[in-house]
């Protein structure tokens, strides 16, 4: 009865059955959710479209005007229609920096989260199936590298990367330094995870029914266990990358992230931290503010989609 | 009495069919399964869980054997055992004739094809990211059968319309299907290698009675039409005593009795299978029977009792019960029994 009611009713495949699904009818009935949605598809678009929707190339040194520095924001009495947000000490335009800024802060954040999960994932999805010392040594490092903090483990990596990388590749490599730095930081946290998922899947009798069919342990791992160990993974990339974002922006406010030439939310908020006892407020306020609201979007889709992919919670 | 071998516990004759030169179908002579019971942080072996104890049985082309007795007695253990899911203590498996009992998992490989097995629970058994027909093909491409992906699907689709489902439902997942079009995926993946034994760990005891019937008639005609062998695992008499041709009865890791259908629903021999049977309900509220109720619960099979292990619940039993455990011995011919006081 129900199969030939869906059925009648989504004929034409996977558009109108996502549609139809309870993730979508979740996610429309809670305001809340959407606008955060929102927000962030608006954080990527502008990330992804950064030199066209800026107003101005901050980092094109010919285009600056010292003249220009300071100049506090535009519905202030000093304030000009040129620079909404007003210009730093540089005169480089506010608005046009948080879009540089943020765009380094999410390749930066995503780019993180997508190492952890790999590495995590990885290696718990081998710890979880194959058990044994493979488990042992893992989960044992990951018990250790749980008890440093993360920030601690980021900066001690980036230390360790400052040592080694030559000189003059150092602004060129801190993108680089940074993403393995947070993403090393934090993939216990998914190794632990998909351990977890992967000792429920692994008993499952269509795990036996694969080993009985000869399906090679490996396949198993990546083909069966792995799709059905991915929900609570997702969940927790999705509020992983907040933490990411935060991350970075730490370390950069701390002078280890990427150089103030191409600064991201955290750098620009410790730049602007310097003017902030002498009136500038503008140069702080905006990136922080922007910071504060992305990791709030992300973290609010991330809670949404916990509870909305959690079943006991339906 | 075709597959007479050194040991007394073969001998049980396939019930009905001819004696032929074939070798059985399956062979498992003393098969045994102890877990280690670990503790501490050094995980020492304390003790042994003695799931299966020595159980030898024989089933021949086109025959059923049923393996009975309450949970916890090894029955699964020995169909897991048998699929090498958990690599057995020792004994010996012998599949057409050929020793598999000690192959590496590679040379396995090719005897897959000729063992399958179908599980109980038709809800964790099918991977839910799979589509039905992707489920069913994956032995095909596993083990390079067919030589496109077409002509596999094509395989796909005969199997889904032998097992009484419909080829358009190939893409569904497996959500979609009910607990019995779901076994019939199960049997459907088992077919697809063209096996000679199935092995049924409790096939049908998840699903709804009505629905039991269907499955088990759609098991006989797959035995009648492909000359299948079944072992078929299951805690409810009434299925096994309408599927199989013979029937082992276990209790706590050894075979007690091991007898034709007949012999043991005519007259048991053993007090734990007349135990057993007298359970079963009859359908006749004014029907008096001499009803055998046993006492207690079936002991650790940690510290399994000396000597028989059934004497803690038998009412029959004796001191040398109690020293002595009774061989399976051939109480009538083809009837084979391990109780000290059974007799013709």
């Amino acid at each position: 009865m129900l199969d030939e009611k869906t059925a009648a009713k989504a004929p034409s495949g996977f558009v109108h059955r996502f549609m139809d699904s309870d993730l979508v009818y979740s996610f429309l009935r809670s305001p809340v959710v959407v606008i955060s949605f929102i927000i962030t598809a608006l954080y990527f678009l502008s990330a992804a479209f950064a030199p066209w929707i800026a107003p101005h190339n901050p980092f094109d040194p010919a285009s600056l005007d010292l003249m220009e520095a300071f100049t506090p924001p535009a519905w202030t009495a000093d304030g000009s229609m040129k620079f909404i947000l007003g210009t730093d000490d540089q005169g480089r335009d506010i608005l046009s920096t948080l879009i540089f800024g943020s765009r380094i802060s999410l390749i930066v954040g995503f780019s993180a989260v997508l190492f952890s999960v790999v590495l995590g994932v990885g290696l718990g999805l081998l710890a979880g199936y194959a058990g044994g010392w493979a488990e042992t040594i893992v989960m044992r490092f990951a018990d250790v590298q749980l008890t440093i903090p993360a920030i601690l483990v980021a900066l001690m990596i980036d230390g360790i990367a400052r040592i080694i990388v030559p000189v003059e590749l150092r602004d060129e490599m801190s993108i680089y330094v940074l993403i393995l730095a947070i993403g090393v930081s934090d993939w216990p946290r998914y190794a632990r995870v998909t351990r977890g998922a992967t000792l429920v899947e692994r008993n499952k009798e269509y795990v036996s029914a694969a080993r009985v069919i000869g399906v090679h342990p490996i396949k198993i791992m990546f083909q069966h266990v792995l799709p059905n160990v991915m929900g609570p993974v997702l969940v927790m990339g999705t509020i992983g990358l907040a933490l990411a974002i935060i991350t970075e922006a730490t370390l950069s406010f701390l002078g280890v992230g990427v150089p103030p030439t191409q600064p991201s939310l955290g750098t620009l908020i410790r730049v602007g931290n310097n003017f902030l006892f002498s009136g500038e407020w503008w140069i702080t306020l905006f990136p922080s503010l922007a910071l504060v609201i992305l990791v709030l979007a992300v973290n609010l889709l991330g809670d949404w989609l916990r509870d909305a992919l959690n079943p006991r919670l339906r | 009495m075709s597959d007479v071998t050194e040991t007394s516990d073969n001998t049980v004759a396939a019930s009905n069919t001819s004696a032929t030169d074939k070798p059985p179908v399956l062979e498992v002579v003393d098969l045994k399964k102890h877990f280690p019971v670990k503790k501490g942080i050094f995980q020492t072996t304390v003790g042994q869980v003695f799931a299966v104890d020595g159980v030898s049985f024989t089933i021949n082309e086109g025959e059923t054997l049923g393996l009975v007795g309450e949970s916890g007695c090894g029955k699964s253990t020995v169909g897991r055992a048998l699929m090498r899911l958990i690599e057995p203590t020792s004994g010996t498996i012998k599949l057409d004739g050929r020793d598999v009992t000690n192959l590496s998992k590679r040379e396995l490989r090719p005897f897959r094809r000729e063992m399958q097995i179908i599980f109980q629970d038709p809800f964790s058994s099918l991977d839910p990211r799979m589509t039905a027909g992707k489920i069913v093909g994956e032995p095909l491409s596993v083990h390079g059968i067919g030589d496109s992906r077409d002509e596999r699907r094509e395989m796909v689709a005969e199997l889904f319309e032998r097992v009484g489902l419909r080829k358009g439902q190939m893409d569904n997942f497996p959500h979609q299907f009910s607990g019995g079009q779901r076994q019939r995926i199960g049997i459907a993946r088992a077919l697809a290698l063209n096996p000679k034994l199935i092995v049924g760990d409790e096939p049908v005891s998840a699903l709804d009675v009505s629905i039991q019937a269907q499955v088990i008639n759609l098991l006989l005609d797959l035995q009648a039409e492909r000359q299948l062998s079944y072992l078929f695992i299951s805690h409810n008499l009434a299925v096994v005593e309408h599927i199989s041709h013979k029937i082992a009865v276990m209790y706590l890791g050894r075979i007690v009795e091991y007898a034709s259908k007949e012999a043991i629903f005519r007259s048991p021999k053993h007090p734990y299978t007349k135990a057993l049977l007298s359970a079963v309900p009859v359908p006749d509220p004014t029907l008096k029977r001499d009803k055998l109720v046993l006492q207690g619960d079936v002991p650790s099979p940690v510290n399994p009792p000396k000597g028989c292990h059934f004497h803690t619940r038998c009412p029959f039993a004796e001191d040398i019960c109690r020293k002595d455990s009774p061989p399976l011995r051939e109480i009538t011919p083809g009837q084979l029994a391990a109780c000290h006081f059974a007799e013709a």
